[in-house]
C-alpha cells in the first residue's frame, strides 16, 4: 500500500462494511419476495371485505407482511383503524 | 458419467467467459475430455478468449437447426487435444434456441465428453436460463462489489427455481462461489468487500479467489486462456481452483497485498 493510501485511510470510513450492511438488508428483502406466496393480494382483498363489514377502512390501512425468522414464517397483519370520530355508524 | 457445469453470474463483465475458458482448459490439462459452449447467442466471445475465432465455421444454432453436425461445429483446441469449443452463433435470431434443441445437443455431447462447461450470457433472460437449465453444478462468478453480489444472489434464486433439477425435484445443483477481481490491498483498507463478507452474504461454498491481474487482459489479447500463463497470479489461482474442484485440498493464495519488492516488480503478476 502506498503512503498516500495509508494517510488517506484514516479519513475513509471503511466503505466495505457499509456495503455489507446494505447488501444484508436488500438480499433478505429480495429473498423474501422471491418466495412470497401469490395468495397475499387475494388474502388482502378478502380481509378488506370482512373487516369492511364492520369498520370502514381503506386499502392502505391493511398491511400484510410475511417474514421468515429462522425456520418459522410469521404472517404479520397490521390493520390501522380509523380515528374514533370518523367511525362508521351506518 | 459426464457433468454439465454452468458458469453464471447475472451481472455482465464479471469474468464468466474468462472463467469458462480457464476452467475448461484446466480440466483438459488434467486429462479430462472437456467441451466449453458459448451460450451468448449474438455476442460470440469465447472463441476470441480461447484463440480459435478464425476456425469457426459452424455454430451452436447451426447444430440445433441440424444445418451442421456436432463434429463439424465443435472446434478442437490446438494446444490441448482434450479441449473443445462449441461457438455461439452471431445471428440475432434466437427462435431455434429452445430447451428441446439445447437438450438434444447437450445429450449428444455427453457421449463424447466428461465435462460440458456452459458459458452463460449476462442477465436473467432466455439465454441465461438455457445455459443453466441442464446444469449439474454451477460456478457463480462474483466480483467484490455490491451490484455483483446482489445479482449473484438473484441468480442463486433462479438456479433454485428454473433449472431442470429444481423443476424435476431431484438433488439440487451443486453451487460453487468464485470471487474474481479480488484486490487484497483494497480489502485490507476496508474499501472492498472481503471474502468472508461475500461468503456470509451468499452462503455457498467458496471454490476459489482470482486476484485482479493485468495478465487477464494480456492473455485475452493473445487468445490464450489465462490459466496457461504459469507465471501469473490469476493463472495459478485458476489452476488451484481446478484442483480444488477435482477434490484436492489446496489452500487459497494471493489474499495478501503484494509487497512491491524489486523481484516482484521485475517478475511479478
Ligand atoms: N481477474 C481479472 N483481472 C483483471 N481483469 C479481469 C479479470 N477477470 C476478468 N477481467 C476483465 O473483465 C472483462 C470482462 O470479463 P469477461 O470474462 O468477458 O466477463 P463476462 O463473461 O462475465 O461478461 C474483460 O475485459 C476481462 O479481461
Ligand atoms: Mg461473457
Amino acid at each position: 500500500m502506498s503512503l498516500l493510501n495509508y494517510l488517506s485511510r484514516k479519513n475513509n470510513k471503511p466503505s466495505a462494511s457499509l456495503a455489507k450492511e446494505r447488501l444484508q438488508i436488500i438480499l433478505a428483502h429480495e429473498r423474501a419476495s422471491i418466495n412470497r406466496p401469490d395468495y397475499l393480494p387475494a388474502l388482502k382483498r378478502d380481509l378488506m371485505e370482512v373487516v369492511g363489514r364492520y369498520i370502514k377502512i381503506n386499502a392502505d390501512d391493511i398491511k400484510i407482511n410475511l417474514e421468515k425468522e429462522g425456520d418459522t414464517e410469521i404472517l404479520e397483519l397490521n390493520i390501522a383503524l380509523p380515528e374514533p370520530l370518523t367511525e362508521s355508524t351506518s | 458419467m459426464s457433468k454439465v457445469i454452468v458458469v453464471t453470474s447475472g451481472k455482465g463483465g464479471v469474468g464468466k467467459t474468462t472463467t469458462s475458458a480457464s476452467f475448461a482448459t484446466g480440466l483438459a490439462m488434467r486429462g479430462y475430455k472437456t467441451v466449453v459452449i458459448d451460450f451468448d447467442i449474438g455476442l460470440r466471445n469465447l472463441d476470441l478468449i480461447m484463440g480459435c475465432e478464425r476456425r469457426v465455421v459452424y455454430d451452436f444454432v447451426n447444430v440445433i437447426n441440424q444445418e451442421a453436425s456436432l463434429t463439424q461445429a465443435v472446434i478442437r483446441d490446438k494446444a490441448y487435444e482434450n479441449l473443445h469449443i462449441l461457438p455461439a452463433s452471431q445471428t440475432r435470431d434466437k427462435e431455434s434456441f429452445t430447451i428441446k434443441g439445447v437438450g438434444q445437443v447437450i445429450n449428444e455431447l455427453k457421449d463424447s465428453f466428461e465435462y460440458i462447461i456452459c458459458d452463460s450470457p449476462a442477465g436473467i433472460e432466455k439465454g441465461a436460463i438455457m445455459a443453466l437449465y441442464f446444469a449439474d453444478e454451477a460456478l457463480l462468478v462474483t466480483n467484490p462489489e455490491v451490484s455483483s453480489v446482489r445479482d449473484s444472489d438473484r441468480m442463486l434464486g433462479i438456479l433454485h427455481a428454473k433449472s431442470k433439477r429444481a423443476i424435476d425435484g431431484i438433488e439440487p445443483i451443486k453451487e460453487h462461489l468464485i470471487i474474481n477481481r479480488y484486490i487484497p490491498s483494497r480489502v485490507e483498507s476496508g474499501e472492498m468487500l472481503s471474502i468472508k463478507d461475500i461468503q456470509d452474504l451468499l452462503g455457498i461454498d467458496l471454490l476459489g479467489v482470482i486476484p485482479e491481474s493485468e495478465m487477464v487482459l494480456q492473455a485475452s489479447n493473445a487468445g490464450v486462456p489465462v490459466i496457461r500463463e504459469e507465471e501469473s497470479n490469476s493463472g495459478q489461482a485458476y489452476r488451484d481452483l481446478v484442483g480444488r474442484f477435482l477434490g484436492e485440498d489446496i489452500p487459497l493464495r494471493f489474499l495478501e497485498p503484494e509487497k512491491k519488492g524489486l523481484l516482484k516488480r521485475l517478475f511479478g503478476t
